[in-house]
C-alpha cells in the first residue's frame, strides 16, 4: 500500500493507505477530520470542500495518495487558537446557514473566492459558487456573508487564510 | 396570570447559538460515528421496477476479506416484520406488506433485497458484487392513469386492484354551481413527482447497549421513530433509545420510518455488534421517498363577475409502491387548501391513492399544500384571463375580507385571523406593480422577442399540526401535541426539553429567547436539549411547519408554571400576599415596596435546598407542559414573480420576486427570513428546474446530483421579502409558523408569470418544471396550431 505524508489543519500526518481511498475518507475515517461532510458521490454537492496548498477541491474528487507531500486546511483548521475567520464570523452574523451541512465546503469555497476575487459583485458570488449546492438557505444570506467577509478582509488583508 | 417582560429577547434578530459548532466543523453528523468494532453495511438493490425473486445466492460474497455477515430477504423474513403505514385513511384503504428488506416479490428499483455487513465501507461494497440474485420480471405500472384503468397489470396481485383509496369531501350544492355558473375554468395539471434532497445523505447507527439497542439516525422524529422500531421488530419500546443528533436537512424526507433503519437494529441484535449505515446520494435518490405525483382535474365554476361559485378537485396521487408512514393522507393535508383564501359555496374533492413502480411518496416541504395552493392560485389566473380582469381584483373580489374573520370555509375549517388585503398592498408597492404593467404592456407592443409576465400567489396554508382531535377525525394513528420541560436548575441557569427535533430551523436560539422572556433570565443561561428520548422522553418531533406553533406554546406553558410555583415561592419568602408580588425581568417585588423582592434564581435556590418551602409546595422550581392545539394555524401572504421569458429559447429568468408573508408573531426576524428564503427556492425549483424521471422500465434516471438538478446560488434571484403580522388568535403567542410558506406560495408564483408572459401568443399552460424546452414547446404547439 502507498505511505503517503500529508499536512492537516497545522499537523503531519504518515499513513499507508489504499491507492483508491478518496481524500474525504481519509480525513474523515482515518485522521477523524468529521467537520468535512460527504454530501454526493458525483462530485455536485461541494459539500466536501476543502483547501490544498491553498486552493479550494473537493476532497471527494481528489484520492488520498494524490494528496501526498501537500497541505491541506478544513473548515476545523482554520481558526487559530479558537479564534474564527472574518468567513466563519460573516456567515454567522449573516445568518447564511440552517442546517449547515453545507457549511463547511461553502466557507472554504467562498474562502477561495475571494482570494481570486478580493471585491465580488452579488452576481460574481453567485457564480463563483455554483459548485457548491445548498437546500437550505436559498443563497441569499450566503450572498450576504461573502461580501461581508469580503469588505472585512479587505480592511485587515494580513490575515492569513491557511492555517 | 403571569406577567412577562414585554419582548426583549422575542422579536430580536439574535444569531444562533447552534452556529458555533456548525461553522467550526464541531458538528455531530450521524456519519461522524465511530464506535469501538463498529461493521458497516451495504445493500444490494433491485435494478428491476417490478420481478419475483427466484433466487439469491450470497455464499461467494460470504468468503470475501473483511466480510462479517450476509443477509437476505428471506434470511430476516421471520424477524423484520413490516414497516408501518400510520394514517389509513379509509376503512377500506389497501395496504400491502412492506417488508423491509424484499424476500420474493421487488416493486420499485432500489428496493433493498440483501445486505452485506462487513468491517468498513468498500469491503461492505465490493462484496455486494458477489451476490447472485435471479429475478423474473414483470410489466412494471408506471402511469396513474393506465394503473387505474380496467385489466391494468397490478403492482400488488393479491389486492386485485392498483387503488390504495378513494377519499371524497363534499360540502355545498356543487352540481348547482357547474350547472348554473356562465364561467367554467377546466384544467388539467400536473404535479410533478420531486426528489427532496436534504443535503446530509441518510444515516443511521444502531448499537447495542446494556439490555437495550441505541440508535442514532439523520431523522425529524426520534420520538415517533422510536414507538415505529418498537412496533415492527417487537423490541419492547423502553429498551431502546434513539438519537437525531444533528440532522442535516429534512424537508420532510427524515420523516420517516425506513427500512434501512429497522434493518440497523435487526442486524445490531443478530450480529452483537454496532452497525452503520450511510446512503450514497445515488442510493438515496433512489429510496429516500419522493414527493408530490399527482394528476389534478379541476373545474372552477364562476359568475361573469369574477365571483367563484364553486370548485370540483378530482386527483389521482402516486403512492408508490407501498405505503409508508403518512404516505396516503399527504394528498388529504391538501383537500382543505383547494379552495385557499376564497370564499365559494361549493366544494368537491375526491382522491384515489394510486400504487405504481416507483420509490413510495410521502411528505415534502409542504406536503398536500403546495399542491392544493398550485391549483387553486393557477385558476385564479385563468379565470381572470378568462374575463380579462387583472389577476389581483378577480382574487380581491374573492377572498375573504379581513373583517369577517373567524371564517367558516368551505372545506371545512376555520380560520382564525389574517389580512390579505394589507399584505397584498405591501407586496403591490414593492413589487412596484404598475410600472411592471406598464413595461409588458410596451413589450407586447413592441413584440419584444423577451416577453415579461408577472405572476401572483395570494395563498395560505393551514400549520401547526395539528389538532389531536382532528387528526383522530381523520384517522391518523397518533396525536399532535407536543412538550416542553424546563429545568431551573440550582444555580439558576436553565435547562429547556423540547419533544421538537430540530434540523436546521434554530429551535436552541428560538426556544432560549422565549425562554429568556417568559422567565426573565438572560439568554446565555438557558441551554435547549433535543433529539434523544431519554433526555427529551416525549414528544411528537418536527414537520408540518408546527414547531413554534404547537411546541413553543407548550415551552410557554411550562415557564407559566415555573412562574407560578415561583410566585408561590417567593411570597413565602418574603412574607406576603401572591397577589402583592409583581414579576418583572426576572425579580419578584412587593408592590409598592420595591425593595422587597427575590430573583427567580434565588427563588430556584430555595426550592432546591427545600429548607423552607410553604406547606404541600414540592422542591424544585421544574415544570413540565403539553400544548395541544384547538385549530390549525393559518398564515398568508402576497406573493410577486416578475419573469422575462425569450420566446425565441424559452429561457426563462426570473427578474424580481417579492414575498409578503403574514407568520403571526416573529420571535426571531433573522430564523423567519431564513426560512422564506428557503422556501422560495425549493417552491421555484419545482417550478423551473426539479423532476425525478422514470423511463418506460421503470428505471429512475434522475439518480445523481448530476441529473437531479436543484438549483444553485447561480440558478435564484435576490428576494425581497417583507411582512405583514396579523396575531393567530388561537394561541397565546399570536404565532403560526413559517417552515412550509415559501415553498407552498413560490411555484403558481412563478408558473403564473410565465404563463402570463406567454399568453398573447395564446398559451394557457407550461407543464413543470418549465424548461427551456417545455416553454419554447407550448409556445410553439400554439404557433403551429393557430
Ligand atoms: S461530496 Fe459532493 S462534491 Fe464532494
Ligand atoms: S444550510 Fe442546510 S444545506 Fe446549506
Amino acid at each position: 500500500m502507498p505511505r503517503v505524508r500529508i499536512k492537516v489543519d497545522g499537523v503531519t500526518y504518515e499513513d499507508e493507505v489504499e491507492p483508491r481511498l478518496l481524500l474525504v475518507h481519509y480525513l474523515r475515517e482515518r485522521l477523524g477530520k468529521v467537520g468535512t461532510p460527504v454530501g454526493c458521490d458525483t462530485t455536485n454537492c461541494g459539500a466536501c470542500t476543502v483547501l490544498l496548498d491553498g486552493l479550494s477541491v473537493k476532497s471527494c474528487s481528489v484520492l488520498a495518495v494524490q494528496a501526498d507531500g501537500r497541505e491541506i486546511t478544513t473548515v476545523e483548521g482554520l481558526g487559530p487558537g479558537g479564534e474564527l475567520h472574518p468567513m466563519q464570523r460573516a456567515f454567522h452574523t449573516e445568518h447564511a446557514l440552517q442546517c449547515g451541512f453545507c457549511t463547511p465546503g461553502m466557507i472554504m469555497a467562498s474562502i477561495d473566492l475571494l482570494r481570486e476575487n478580493a471585491d465580488p459583485s452579488e452576481a460574481e458570488i453567485r457564480e463563483g459558487l455554483e459548485g457548491n449546492l445548498c437546500r437550505c438557505t436559498g443563497y441569499q444570506n450566503i450572498v450576504r456573508a461573502v461580501r461581508r467577509a469580503a469588505e472585512e478582509m479587505r480592511q485587515a488583508p494580513e490575515r492569513e487564510v491557511t492555517s | 396570570m403571569t406577567e412577562t417582560v414585554a419582548g426583549r429577547e422575542i422579536g430580536s434578530a439574535r444569531r444562533r447559538s447552534e452556529d458555533a459548532r456548525l461553522i467550526t466543523g464541531r458538528t455531530q453528523w450521524t456519519d461522524n460515528l465511530q464506535l469501538p468494532g463498529m461493521c458497516h453495511v451495504a445493500f444490494l438493490r433491485s435494478p428491476y421496477a417490478h420481478a419475483r425473486i427466484t433466487g439469491v445466492d450470497a455464499a461467494e460474497a460470504r468468503q470475501r476479506p473483511g466480510v462479517v455477515a450476509v443477509f437476505t430477504g428471506a434470511d430476516l423474513a421471520d424477524e423484520q416484520g413490516s414497516l408501518p403505514c400510520a394514517w389509513p385513511v379509509t376503512e377500506d384503504m389497501r395496504h400491502p406488506d412492506h417488508p423491509p428488506m424484499a424476500v420474493d416479490h421487488v416493486r420499485y428499483v432500489g428496493e433493498p433485497v440483501a445486505c452485506v455487513v462487513a468491517r468498513d465501507r468498500y469491503a461492505a461494497a465490493d462484496a455486494l458484487e458477489a451476490i447472485d440474485v435471479d429475478y423474473e420480471p414483470l410489466t412494471p405500472v408506471l402511469d396513474m392513469e393506465q394503473a387505474v384503468a380496467d385489466g391494468a397489470d397490478l403492482v400488488h396481485a393479491d389486492l386485485g386492484t392498483n387503488s390504495s383509496y378513494t377519499w371524497v369531501f363534499e360540502n355545498g350544492d356543487l352540481d348547482a354551481a357547474l350547472r348554473d355558473a356562465p364561467v367554467l375554468i377546466e384544467r388539467r395539471y400536473v404535479q410533478q413527482r420531486l426528489i427532496p434532497t436534504a443535503m446530509e445523505p441518510r444515516a443511521v447507527v444502531c448499537a447495542p447497549e446494556g439490555d437495550g439497542f441505541t440508535l442514532w439516525s439523520a431523522t425529524q422524529i426520534p420520538h415517533i421513530l422510536r414507538l415505529m422500531l418498537a412496533t415492527v421488530t417487537g423490541i419492547p419500546e423502553h429498551r431502546l433509545r434513539v438519537i437525531a443528533p444533528d440532522v442535516g436537512g429534512g424537508f420532510g424526507s427524515k420523516l420517516q420510518v425506513y427500512g434501512e433503519e429497522v434493518l440497523a437494529l435487526l442486524l445490531a441484535r443478530r450480529l452483537g455488534r454496532p452497525i452503520k449505515w450511510t446512503e450514497s446520494r445515488s442510493e438515496g435518490n433512489l429510496t429516500v421517498h419522493h414527493g408530490r405525483d399527482q394528476i389534478q382535474r379541476l373545474t372552477l365554476a364562476a359568475e361573469r363577475d369574477g365571483t367563484i361559485r364553486g370548485l370540483k378537485v378530482d386527483l389521482l396521487a402516486d403512492m408508490g409502491a407501498y405505503l409508508m408512514l403518512v404516505t396516503p393522507g399527504i394528498p388529504l393535508l391538501g383537500a382543505f387548501m383547494f379552495n385557499g383564501i376564497y370564499k365559494m359555496d361549493a366544494y368537491s374533492f375526491t382522491c384515489t391513492g394510486v400504487f405504481t413502480n416507483k420509490t413510495p411518496t410521502d411528505a415534502y416541504r409542504g406536503a398536500g399544500r403546495p399542491e392544493a395552493t398550485f391549483a387553486i392560485e393557477r385558476l385564479m389566473d385563468e379565470l381572470a384571463a378568462e374575463l380579462d380582469l387583472d389577476p389581483i381584483e378577480v382574487r380581491r373580489r374573492n377572498w375573504i375580507r379581513h373583517e369577517e374573520f373567524p371564517y367558516d370555509t368551505i372545506a371545512g375549517l376555520t380560520y382564525d385571523s389574517g389580512n390579505y388585503e394589507a399584505a397584498t398592498d405591501k407586496a403591490l408597492h414593492l413589487f412596484e406593480y404598475d410600472t411592471l404593467r406598464a413595461e409588458q404592456a410596451d413589450r407586447r407592443e413592441r413584440r419584444d422577442p423577451v416577453q415579461l409576465g408577472i405572476g401572483v400567489s395570494t395563498f395560505t396554508e393551514m400549520c401547526g399540526l395539528a389538532p389531536s382531535r382532528v387528526l383522530g377525525s381523520l384517522s391518523y394513528g397518533a396525536g399532535g401535541w407536543e412538550h416542553a420541560s424546563v429545568r431551573v436548575l440550582p444555580s439558576g441557569k436553565v435547562e429547556v426539553v423540547t419533544g421538537s427535533s430540530a434540523h436546521g430551523q434554530g429551535h436552541e436560539t428560538a426556544w432560549a429567547q422565549i425562554t429568556a422572556d417568559r422567565l426573565g433570565v438572560p439568554f446565555e443561561d438557558v441551554r435547549v436539549l433535543h433529539g434523544d428520548t431519554s433526555v427529551s422522553p416525549k414528544g411528537m418531533d418536527t414537520y408540518g411547519s408546527r414547531s413554534l406553533a404547537v411546541g413553543g406554546i407548550a415551552l410557554v406553558n411550562a415557564c407559566d408554571k415555573v412562574v407560578d410555583k415561583a410566585r408561590r415561592v417567593a411570597a413565602h419568602l418574603l412574607e406576603a400576599a401572591e397577589e402583592d408580588l409583581e414579576f418583572t425581568g426576572g425579580r419578584f417585588s412587593v408592590r409598592g415596596v420595591p425593595d422587597q423582592a427575590r430573583t427567580i434564581q434565588e427563588v430556584a435556590l430555595a426550592a432546591f435546598a427545600a429548607h423552607d418551602l410553604p406547606d404541600g409546595v414540592e422542591p424544585s422550581l421544574d415544570s413540565d407542559a403539553t400544548f395541544d392545539p384547538d385549530n390549525f394555524s393559518f398564515p398568508h401572504g402576497t406573493h410577486l414573480c416578475a419573469v422575462e421569458v425569450d420566446t425565441e429559447t424559452g429561457f426563462v429568468r426570473i427578474r424580481s420576486y417579492v414575498a409578503v408573508d403574514d407568520v403571526g408573531l416573529v420571535v426571531n426576524p433573522l430564523i423567519v427570513e431564513g426560512q422564506v428564503h428557503g422556501g422560495l427556492a425549493q417552491g421555484i425549483a419545482q417550478a423551473l428546474y426539479e423532476e425525478a424521471v422514470y423511463d418506460a422500465e421503470g428505471n429512475l434516471t434522475t439518480t445523481t446530483m448530476a441529473d437531479y438538478l436543484i438549483p444553485s446560488a447561480a440558478d435564484l434571484p435576490h428576494f425581497v421579502t417583507d411582512r405583514t403580522e396579523t396575531p393567530a388568535t388561537t394561541n397565546p403567542l399570536g404565532v403560526k409558523g413559517v417552515g412550509e410558506a415559501g415553498t407552498i406560495a413560490s411555484t403558481p408564483a412563478v408558473v403564473n408569470a410565465i404563463v402570463d408572459a406567454l399568453r398573447p401568443y395564446g398559451v394557457r399552460d407550461v407543464p413543470m418544471p418549465c424548461t427551456p424546452e417545455r416553454v419554447w414547446r407550448a409556445l410553439n404547439e400554439q404557433e403551429g396550431s393557430a
